[in-house]
């Protein structure tokens, strides 16, 4: 490895981190100046060009390890400040600082009228700095730093607008940003505990942290041990992953600013939970642990169709996107389960770019509806944005997974799995799932693109995008489109990387490929005929509201997210509050209490003993003297021993005698 | 035996006149029981064989210390009893025999230790003033130089305090009352005593 | 009983310096203070010499010497001060020179 590797790697690590410090200590109490968001997007930029340069040097020459520093040396605990860019760090570099970049890009033009427009940079370019950290660290130690870095910005980011106040949704009970952030990142914290679990696991048998020495280990472990590690590992990632039943901050987490939700969705964050199963691909993949694996892949299509059942009837444009997010986390899961790690990590990679796109066109519809997120209140917006509306509708396709899209080739490797493996449970509700997948993202395209313009009568005057905001977007497009077509270079390119990752499809399965394929996009392109019917029809044919639907049982079910933030509420923070607050009086008798006694009890002595300093020099005499007895006692009785005790008994005796 | 007996006469002797100096009301009464009681102990200061000590003890206590309260007396009115109010004096009895008893049953338990070792002994075959002035002048020279820096400085010190103004009276010049600012009820108070 | 030991130079400066304990505790006249702490001085003094003769150790009686020039250099300089505090309060006794009120 030369050295201009090596520099390049920390220019990829430390670009958003000295971007993030340059809108934060230089700008952190100036007023809003483009400046702080022209320097980070370049400042990201150039992570991504060192990220790409990597890439291209990892396929060609091979991975690179650095070891910057030593971090912990306490005893027998060494963790170095170590980096390791291999096929799946590498993947998950360029995909983060791509979405970067263009987020980025995009929140120069989105934030360009709030006032805490630096500190929004700040925080943008830090969480991309956490998430380089996360898929960058050659050991468990540094994965949870970047790990907890995560937590910690997209609290900060999702309250970005904390002084807004509760306000009631029409879908939800009541929720603020700072409510939102605060969900996201107690919940993070419960899954945390599980990686920690999972990392003191890993050192207490292995006695080492960095992922070659682990993994190297790992097959002479009991097997109880591995599969404990394999669960505390992936309760960890269902936390941050947002995986059922630890899903329901994903889509509170709407609340902050869209090019957050952008940066969340695709690149930053919950991609960390589907990272950590794909770089712990070696501990998945042995036989012990197969039944974690499944059980991965089971969740992994439950929340699938899940969170795709919730989208069906979702109103908010937002959180349609969010759910789609987490079903398609779910697909990624269900591969990785399966132990097909390359196509779980080339969808997250195609989705990254899909999703991005899809969240920025719902940025853009937002901006234009004033923040407006409801469905029913859009309608027929394509002739106002058209650019926006052709990037969501390329998104959308490539979600739904048409042919020659790029989420087609992706998803559709992750079913021809499910079926390749023989788990035709999972591969049936997959292929449901993908069907309705393509249902809800037309129906919200046709929601807010087509139909009548309902926005009409209630005086909103939609405009398009800045224009360089609008060309900023278009490589995703681009991408979305196109990114399927090097799916052929990328199994080769990671196919470098072990045995375990790899993955190939059995000849059985590669004959019925053609079928099955056409089988889900028969589906899909009905279900997206379906929405249309339903939705994008004018005049006579326009979409009504259908209340006696929206009254039944199952509307209600998927309205109310199945109920779980209802039982959550009942279940656990309820309760919660209610021995927080005995647990508060306790506090107030037993800890403050003593405390306030003590303080009494030292006023009480002062005011008794205040009567000492009489002003008369005989009466502070005595005093004195008493002092001096006291003293003397003290002096004479810490001679006693019992030794002195005996000689003076001794010596009594003898005199008597 | 004869040490016996002395110890004991001069033990008796210098505890009553101590209490006669912490007892009596009369300053001339105290301060002659004190020069009296100074001088039973340099007897003790004999009989332990310092007998440069008890010299010493006889010429700076007795003669120096004892000669400059006299003289101090002058400025004071000695011939009166000195009245003093005793708040609770039960109490300072029972401090001052609790004290007297712990000492004396601490030192009545016999003495643990007798593995110290001397750390300057004392020299075979010279008389005592000598051997003192050999320890003195060689390990405690410091603090020997040190204590006649101390002495100077006293001297100084009291020569300053006492000597301002000795040339006016205190009763009879008012030039003097202004310039030593008396105030007006002090000299009342001064007054009424005499 | 007959044959005098450390210890009984020992006792005695306990008893003479508890009398000059209790002096100091019940006296009100500075002068009679300065004699009572004379007394307690004395009485340590004795102490030091039995036990400088107890050992055959000179450094007792070192300590001695010093305590007297001490006691000498206090007794100028206090001496200096009570006259200074008659000629001002025209009394020595503590309740009535006292300034300060508690």
């Amino acid at each position: 490895m030369d050295m201009n590797m090596e520099s390049l790697v920390y220019i990829a690590l430390f670009a958003p981190f000295v971007g993030s410090m340059f809108a934060g200590l230089l700008f952190g109490n100036a007023p809003r100046t483009h400046l702080t968001g022209i320097v980070a997007s370049i400042l990201i930029f150039v992570a991504f060009l060192a990220s790409a340069t990597l890439a291209y040097h990892v396929a060609t020459v091979g991975p690179v390890h650095v070891k910057m520093m030593d971090w912990i040396t306490i005893g027998d605990l060494s963790i170095p400040f170590g980096f390791l860019v291999d096929q799946i760090s590498v993947t998950m570099m360029v995909v983060v600082t791509l979405v970067s970049t263009i987020v980025h890009i995009y929140a120069t033009g989105y934030m360009d009228h709030d006032k805490s427009y630096n500190r929004f940079f700040s925080y943008l370019s830090a969480f991309v700095f956490a998430m380089m950290i996360l898929v960058m660290s050659d050991n468990f130690a540094g994965l949870f730093i970047g790990w907890e870095g995560v937590g910690v910005c997209s609290w900060l980011l999702v309250g970005f607008w904390y002084h807004k106040k509760d306000r009631p949704f029409e879908e939800n009970p009541s929720i603020s940003p700072s409510w939102a952030a605060n969900e996201a990142f107690i919940m993070n914290r419960v899954a945390d505990l599980g990686m920690l679990v999972g990392i003191f696991l890993i050192y207490w048998n292995i006695g080492s942290l960095q992922y070659d020495v682990v993994f190297e280990a790992m097959p002479n472990l009991a097997d109880g041990i591995l599969v404990s590690i394999a669960i505390a590992l992936f309760i960890g990632a269902m936390g941050k992953s947002a995986q059922f039943p630890l899903h329901t901050w994903l889509t509170d987490a709407m609340e902050g600013p869209t090019p957050v939700s952008a940066l969340i969705h695709a690149a930053t964050m919950v991609t960390a939970g589907v990272f950590l199963v794909i770089r712990s691909n070696p501990l998945y993949s042995l036989d012990a642990v197969s039944g974690v694996s499944m059980f991965i892949a089971i969740l992994g299509t439950f929340v699938a169709f899940y969170a795709a059942s919730m989208a069906l009837i979702a109103r908010d444009i937002k959180r349609i996107v969010a759910l789609s997010t987490l079903s398609q986390l779910g697909y990624m899961f269900a591969a990785a389960g399966l132990g097909a790690y390359w196509i779980a990590l080339f969808h997250l990679a195609a989705h990254a770019f899909f999703k991005a796109l899809l969240f920025l066109g719902a940025g853009n519809v937002m901006h234009a509806m004033d923040d407006e997120l409801d469905i029913f209140k859009m309608g027929g917006l394509k002739t106002a944005m058209k650019a926006s509306y052709w990037y969501m509708g390329i998104a959308s396709f490539a979600l739904a997974g048409l042919p020659f899209m790029a989420g087609f080739y992706s998803k559709d490797a992750i079913i021809e799995t499910a079926f390749n493996e023989g788990t035709f449970i999972i591969w049936g509700m997959l292929v449901i799932t993908a069907g309705m997948t393509a249902f809800y993202s037309f129906r919200q395209v046709f929601f807010s693109f087509h139909g009548e313009k309902r926005y009409e009568p209630l005086g909103f005057h939609p405009h398009d995008m800045y224009k360089y905001v609008l060309i900023a977007m278009a490589p995703l497009a681009i991408l979305a489109v196109s990114f399927g077509w090097l799916m052929g270079y990328y199994k080769e390119f990671i196919y470098g990387l072990n045995e375990s990752v790899q993955y190939e499809m059995s000849d059985h399965t590669h004959h019925l490929a053609i079928y099955l394929a056409a089988l889900v996009v028969v589906i899909a392109i009905g279900a997206i005929f379906l929405a249309w019917k339903k939705y994008g029809g004018e005049g006579d044919k326009a979409w009504k509201r259908d209340e006696a639907f929206e009254q039944s049982f199952i509307y209600k079910l998927l309205e109310n997210q199945y109920y779980v933030p209802k039982f959550y509420d009942e279940f656990i923070v309820k309760p919660y509050t209610i021995t927080s607050a005995k647990f508060w009086e306790i506090d107030k008798a037993m800890v403050d209490g003593s405390v306030d006694k003590i303080g009494r009890a030292c006023l009480k002595i002062g005011d008794t003993t205040r009567g000492m300093q009489n002003g008369n020099l005989s009466s502070y005499l005595n005093w004195m003297g008493l002092g001096a007895l006291i003293l003397v006692l003290v002096a004479a009785f810490s001679t006693i021993t019992t030794e002195s005790i005996v000689e003076c008994l001794r010596a009594v005796a003898g005199k008597g005698e | 035996m004869y040490e016996s007996i002395a110890f004991y006469v001069f033990a008796i002797s210098t505890t009553i006149l101590f209490l006669i100096t912490v007892m009596s009301k009369n300053v001339l009464y105290a301060m002659t029981a004190l020069a009296a009681g100074m001088v039973m102990i340099s007897g003790f200061f004999f009989l332990l064989g310092a007998d440069f000590l008890g010299v010493v003890q006889l010429v700076v206590y007795v003669g120096a210390v004892m000669a400059l309260y006299a003289f101090g007396m002058m400025f004071f009115d000695a011939t009166k009893d000195i009245k003093e109010k005793h708040q609770n004096p039960a109490l300072v009895f029972l401090l001052g025999g609790l004290m007297a008893l712990v000492f004396v049953v601490m030192f009545s338990a016999p003495i643990i230790g007798d593995n110290i070792k001397a750390f300057y002994p004392v020299i075979e075959g010279v008389g005592n003033a000598q051997a003192v002035g050999m320890v003195l002048f060689t390990k405690y020279l410091v603090p020997f130089e040190v204590a006649g820096l101390l002495l100077l400085v006293a001297m100084i010190a009291g020569i300053i305090l006492a000597g301002k103004k000795m040339d006016y009276s205190l009763t009879e010049s008012e030039a003097a009352d202004e310039e030593m600012k008396i105030e007006p009820n002090s000299i009342e108070i001064q007054k009424g005593d005499a | 009983m007959l044959e005098i030991g450390v210890n009984h130079y020992l006792i005695l400066s306990g008893l003479l310096f508890s009398i000059g304990f209790m002096g100091v505790l019940r006296r009100k006249n500075l002068l009679m203070l300065f004699f009572a702490t004379e007394v307690m001085l004395n009485a340590v003094n004795i102490a030091f010499a039995a036990i400088g003769n107890y050992y055959g150790d000179l450094s007792g009686q070192m300590f001695a010497f010093f305590v007297i020039a001490v006691a000498a250099s206090e007794v100028a300089v206090g001496l200096g001060l009570l006259i200074l505090l008659y000629k001002k309060y025209g009394s020595l006794d503590l309740d009535v020179i006292s300034s300060m009120k508690g």
